[in-house]
């Protein structure tokens, strides 16, 4: 019973197949239509050029692998503890937070703390003392910035924080210390001072 | 010249004079025996820092370079370590079985290495009937990939030996049919005989289409039967953490590892062998002086460079295909290797009948 009710549902959907508006199904109506040998002679076409194309395009990576193989010059590789004198870093390469000082010992940093706010993990601890100006007025001025290296993420937040760019991102990378204290830096010079004009 | 043949023959006179027939026999089963396990600890090394080496180079790297010149000592040092290590065996699994596991896989690696001829009348024994017993015992090695999965009472080592299994017995076939096709050509199964034949030409070249397309369907089929990538399908890193070994460590890890590549090494032995015409030098028509030319290479150093070549081949393949999904795996062999392998031993038999090849 359960083989008829088979039999009615595909002789039904093969008259459905038939119909002229449903594009799609008469299309597979029209392949399947067709003489076997003609079928057959598709699907040898089909398997023909499948193994070709496979071929063709196994071969193309073995070309591209066996072309870096007998070009050793292609390495990207840096050969690192042994070019140490040539090493060129990239440009935006984030090693660790520095302070730069000109020839005069003078930073640019007001001690504002805006770094100090931005740091995710509280990498950074600004000291802040008072400085008299010449009119005898007092004024907010750097006095330590303390650098905790063990805590920093190389995220850049400071730097983007900074109002009058005293801090930047070095390139140094080695960062090996036996004790953890030495990894605590103080990026401000001793005696040094902000240079004029820095508000 | 130099020459392993006569090096054996001085041998073989020495002993006779100075002992009775079963010690010498005796003796030179301990000789063959510390030979076969020196090859194998020297290819182990040889081959793992190759196959680094050729990786590096295929993907723009350097390798190894740090012990010794251009890190030669590298698996040394590895070995050393593995051998340090404890080998752990898991609480729960079955202890005979896993122990004995490697030892199994390494000693059907050993057997392969009986009917392999490494130069000119150099070979442990040549069996008259060597191909069937290459495939024969190189199906074996199987039993302990599934012994080691099994026992490591882990899914992953079950998944991996289980995937080992149906890859293994399905290749098997399209390997043999390939081999096959030289057996028509040469109409012997003896190694002995396979080389012989080959004395005025390889088969690969004056076997026509049927014997280069019987040697690209070995080559495939014997990555695949070797467990390597893109058929490392056993041991999936990226799926199965290492497949049928996950749970061994130390020199038990060290033998499936050792086995891996002396078994590719066997294999494209076999390969240099049936196709390449093992220790045969390179002979071309009646070119007379550079046929006398390529005679005074000995015929060991034709083995290993052949040997190293289709090696290389293997390791080119790993590092630039991508690894196959278990589907894929088995309608590549069960809808394209097999039908045309079966397809070409037919149009072998019809060359070999004819007489068409050189």
């Amino acid at each position: 019973m359960a083989f008829l009710t088979y039999c009615q549902c595909y002789t039904a959907v093969h008259q459905h197949n038939t119909e002229p508006l449903n594009g799609w199904r008469k299309g597979i109506a029209a392949t399947t239509n067709q003489e076997p040998n003609i079928r057959l002679a598709m699907f040898l076409k089909d398997y023909i050029v499948d193994i070709f194309r496979a071929t063709k395009s196994l071969l193309t990576g073995m070309k591209r692998t066996g072309y870096y193989f007998v070009h050793p010059k292609e390495i990207i590789t840096e050969q690192y503890p042994d070019n140490r004198d040539t090493l060129v870093m990239a440009d935006r390469f984030r090693g660790e937070v520095i302070m730069p000082h000109d020839e005069n010992r003078e930073h640019a940093c007001t001690g504002c703390t805006a770094c100090e706010l931005a740091c995710p993990n509280a990498t950074i601890k600004i000291v802040t003392k008072f400085d008299i100006t010449p009119e005898g007025k007092k004024k907010k001025a750097l006095d330590t910035f303390v650098y905790h290296l063990e805590l920093c993420t190389m995220c850049g937040l400071c730097v983007e924080a900074c109002p009058t760019d005293a801090i930047k991102m070095g390139q140094k990378f080695e960062h090996s210390v036996y004790d953890r204290s030495m990894l605590t830096k103080k990026l401000n010079l001793p005696g040094s001072k902000i240079r004029e004009g820095i508000e | 010249m130099f020459s392993l043949q006569g090096i054996t023959n001085s041998i073989q006179t020495w002993l006779v004079r100075n002992f009775t027939g079963t010690w010498v026999l005796v003796i030179e089963c301990a000789i063959v025996m510390l030979l076969a396990i020196t090859l194998f600890a020297v290819l182990g090394l040889v081959l793992v820092w190759m196959e680094r080496k050729v990786a590096a180079h295929m993907q723009i790297r350097l390798g190894p370079n740090r012990v010794g010149p251009m890190g030669i000592f590298q698996t040394s040092a590895d070995t050393l370590k593995l051998i340090l290590k404890e080998g752990l065996t898991p609480d729960g699994a079955d202890k005979l079985l896993f122990n004995l596991a490697p030892f199994v896989v390494m000693i059907v690696a050993m057997l392969l290495l009986a009917p392999i001829a490494f130069a000119r009348g150099f070979q442990v024994w040549d069996i008259n009937i060597g191909v069937l017993y290459i495939t024969a015992i190189s199906s074996l090695s199987v039993i302990g990939i599934l012994m080691a999965g099994w026992a490591s009472n882990n899914k992953y080592s079950l998944l991996g030996a289980m995937r080992s299994g149906a890859q293994i017995v399905s290749y098997e076939l399209s390997a043999g049919l390939s081999i096959l096709t030289i057996v028509v050509l040469t109409g012997s199964l003896q190694i002995g005989d396979i080389i012989n034949a080959q004395q005025n030409g390889w088969w690969l070249f004056k076997g026509h289409i049927p014997v280069v397309i019987a040697f690209v369907i070995f080559m495939i089929a014997a990555t695949a039967e070797t467990n390597r990538a893109p058929f490392d399908l056993a041991e999936a890193e990226s799926e199965l953490t290492a497949g049928f070994h996950t749970e061994y460590s130390g020199m038990k890890f060290a033998l499936f590892f050792l086995a891996e590549y002396i078994n590719i090494f066997i294999v494209c032995a076999i390969g240099a062998t049936l196709f390449l015409g093992g220790w045969m030098p390179l002979h071309i028509g009646s070119w007379e002086g550079f046929n006398h030319v390529m005679d005074y290479i000995p015929s060991s150093v034709w083995f290993f460079v052949k040997t190293f070549l289709l090696i290389f081949l293997m390791m080119w393949f790993r590092w630039t295909f991508p690894r196959l999904r278990v589907d894929q795996l088995l309608s590549l062999e069960w809808k394209y290797l097999l039908p045309i392998s079966l397809f070409n031993l037919l149009l072998a038999t019809v060359v070999a009948i004819f007489e068409w090849h050189f």
